[in-house]
């Protein structure tokens, strides 16, 4: 990567923790993080480390207890709702657990519809966001057909997450957090949801925080690795780096903790 | 939406509850239709008049009359007039007189008057009897006679020319009239109350004005209390310290003592049914507020949320369209629960005659308050006052039956 060039994003010094007293816990512990544009970095430790409270604070999602985050150079402002909107233009994520990302009550027309809203369609005629919406559910190779006046708890786990990828097709932001995106999904749809994810990242040029704790995958996707361990990063940089020569005996450890048979995987799409 | 309500239907216990209220709804729909009388219209002269059919007498005299040689006729008729305390008054002669106790019976009236009218003698002298007893005794003897002599009773009547009585008719203990025939009869299934008021249309009419206290109570608690728990809950911070601090002023008082306190201040004219509604609505939000914050906070880091802040949208949107249907199935069960406390609430400060003014309307529980205090429960005037404790029951069972049933639909875990 060219160091030269600005971060898009970085967090200098975030740290957030929950509670008070005995009961405080640092979840996020002085998190320094610079993301270059175009670039897919994976964050990787292993479950209660603090990952996905650390991608919430990137998202303004949840208030950092203290630190600063840095968007395009300056300090992020994320004061009023009208900012916020204008961030979350720019900011997008997918959840980690698709059953509890959708509102039940809703059918998923809504959700495909907000997203072409937010990017000033709400005037486009019915025929249009129709169209847009067959597009995005095409990307991903859901049929809308199928989809379309169905609530979120008739969609399968996988169906549920590829349908979030649309979501971000419809978007088109320009820093995505994928927090553990195939995590809680069956084998089998794991390998198209992530071919389905690099697909949208070459179509849409966006920069990829892709959060995991599988350090094998990280590998795969990922230009550059941050390992967290109970809130910090304890090692970070290029991926083959980290990954081939780790120096700390926690990033050894989660990598001898991948199953060999990632490594016959073919991502050559990726 | 359809099938939560189609399972909610399946539920047996919802649909008891349901249906005995949806029957208490109807006849206080349509009993009004069929009795037009004004609620508190006084029809009685005197004190609760037991349950009955009140046949006139006056009309009785002019129907026409039939005869019918019934042979049990002057037993009953005996049986009918010889009280409790008679009996054992002449129990107590009789054993006085030597008959064995064991041979009494004073439930067999036949069996008691051979023994009466064989013994009895008017000049024998119990020892330690007083005069006022012994005149008792011959008064008593008097009338067994003369309710058994065969002889008809007369119909008398002024003559307004000479001002002088006449007999116009008899009235012999054959004759009967149809009662059918009789121009006027009144049906009181629940007698009178103390002021001579028909109980049964009181009732009805006291039902619906509970139902409607309990309406407005559960209204104004449950939007209260949703609003407030939906703010503390979903804003947080500052906001929430305030209502949270609200809340705690008013769970330290206990909505109750805050009833009577206020209701007391109000004062008797001012406190329309209405008033007593909206004041009770206003001290028993709370438990809403707290229960549908504790819930807010728990939906407001839901990924469904975040989604949803995510995709652009205001707080009154995610708050109507993310949190309220999450907990709208809870805050239904609340405001059941809501009404039928409000309905209680309303009988509990009426007995204390806290409750509603008593000119316009009749309550449950203003019905409860005018029986006790003309001692129905002592006198043992039970049509008073059963029937509007049944009543109570039976909306506060309905209404908790149909919060069961919801909650063992929505909180399948409770499902035995
Ligand atoms: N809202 C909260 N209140 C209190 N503690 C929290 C909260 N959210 C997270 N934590 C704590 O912060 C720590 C980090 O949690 P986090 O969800 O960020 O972990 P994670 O790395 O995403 O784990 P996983 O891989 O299981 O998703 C955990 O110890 C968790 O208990
Ligand atoms: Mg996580």
């Amino acid at each position: 990567m060219d160091k030269e060039k600005k971060p898009y994003l970085s967090a200098k010094g975030v740290t957030k923790s929950f509670g008070f007293g005995r009961q405080k816990t640092v979840a996020v512990d002085n998190i320094n993080l610079d993301l270059y544009e175009g670039e897919v970095i994976s964050i990787v430790g292993e479950s209660g480390s603090g990952k996905t409270t650390l991608s919430k604070v990137l998202l303004g999602l949840i208030n950092q207890t203290s630190g600063d985050v840095y968007f395009q150079g300056v300090k992020r402002d994320i004061s009023s709702q009208a900012r916020k909107r204008e961030y979350w233009k720019n900011i997008q994520a997918i959840f980690q657990d698709p059953f509890s990302s959708y509102n039940i009550f809703n059918k998923i027309d809504s959700v495909l519809l907000d997203c072409i809203n937010m990017r000033g369609g709400v005037y486009f005629p019915r025929e249009k966001k129709t169209e847009m919406m067959i597009e995005a559910c095409s990307f991903v190779n859901l049929k809308f057909e199928e989809l379309t006046n169905k609530y979120p708890f008739e969609l399968s786990g996988g169906q549920m997450q590829r349908l979030m990828i649309a979501r971000i097709f419809l978007l088109q932001p320009k820093i995505l957090l994928a927090d553990e995106p195939t995590s809680m999904i069956d084998a089998c749809s794991r390998a198209t949801i992530l071919d389905e994810l690099m697909h949208l990242r070459k179509e849409v040029g966006m920069t990829i925080i892709f959060i995991t704790h599988d350090i094998g995958l990280a590998y795969y996707v990922s230009d550059n690795v941050y390992i967290m361990e109970k809130g910090r990063f304890v090692e970070s940089g290029a991926a083959d780096d980290v990954i081939l020569r780790p120096k700390e005996p926690y990033t050894q450890r989660l990598i001898n903790d991948v199953p060999k048979i990632y490594e016959e995987w073919d991502l050559s799409t990726v | 939406m359809k099938h939560i309500l189609q399972q909610v239907f399946r539920s047996g216990k919802f649909v008891t509850g349901f249906s005995i209220f949806m029957a208490i709804i109807l006849i206080v729909v349509f009993y009004p239709m069929i009795i037009t009388d004004a609620p508190l219209s006084i029809i009685g002269q005197g004190t609760f008049f037991p349950p009955g059919i009140y046949v006139s007498v006056y009309d009785s005299l002019s129907s026409t009359t039939y005869i019918l040689n019934l042979d049990d006729a002057t037993t009953k008729r005996i049986t009918n007039k010889l009280n409790d305390e008679d009996r054992v008054s002449i129990k107590e002669w009789l054993v006085a007189a030597g008959i064995p106790e064991s041979e009494i019976d004073t439930t067999d009236t036949q069996k008691l008057l051979d023994q009466w009218f064989t013994n009895y003698d008017s000049q024998k002298n119990v020892p330690g009897m007083t005069n006022a007893k012994r005149n008792y005794y011959v008064r008593l003897n008097t009338a067994l006679k003369s309710l058994l002599s065969p002889e008809a009773a007369a119909v008398m009547q002024v003559n307004p020319l000479n001002n002088e009585l006449e007999q116009i008719g008899t009235i012999n203990q054959t004759d009967y009239v149809n009662v059918g025939e009789v121009a006027n009869i009144r049906i009181l299934p629940l007698g009178t109350d103390n002021f001579g008021r028909d109980v049964l249309t009181e009732l009805v009419s006291a039902t619906r004005v509970s139902l409607q206290i309990g309406f407005v109570a559960g209204i104004i608690a449950t939007l209260i209390g949703l609003t407030l728990g939906l703010l503390a809950g979903y804003i947080g911070g500052f906001v929430d310290d305030i209502i949270t601090f609200i809340t705690n002023l008013f769970i330290v008082i206990p909505p109750f003592v805050l009833l009577i306190l206020i209701s007391f201040s109000i004062g008797q004219e001012q406190r329309g049914a209405f008033t007593i509604a909206v004041v009770i609505g206003f001290t028993s939000w709370v438990w809403t507020a707290r229960a549908v914050r504790s819930q807010v906070i728990s939906l407001r880091n839901r990924d469904h949320v975040n989604l949803s802040k995510l995709s652009g949208h205001s707080i009154v949107h995610i708050i109507l369209n993310d949190i309220l249907p999450y907990i709208l199935s809870y805050v239904i069960m609340a405001f059941i629960l809501q009404i039928s406390s409000g309905i209680l609430a309303e009988a509990g400060l009426s007995i204390l005659g806290l409750g509603p003014r008593t000119t316009d309307v009749p309550t449950l529980g203003l019905m409860m308050n005018w029986a006790m205090i003309y001692q129905a429960h002592i006198l043992g005037n039970w049509w008073a006052y059963m029937p509007v404790l049944v009543t109570i029951a039976l909306i506060t069972f309905s209404m908790n039956l149909m919060n069961t049933g919801m909650d063992q639909i929505f909180n399948p875990a409770l499902r035995d």
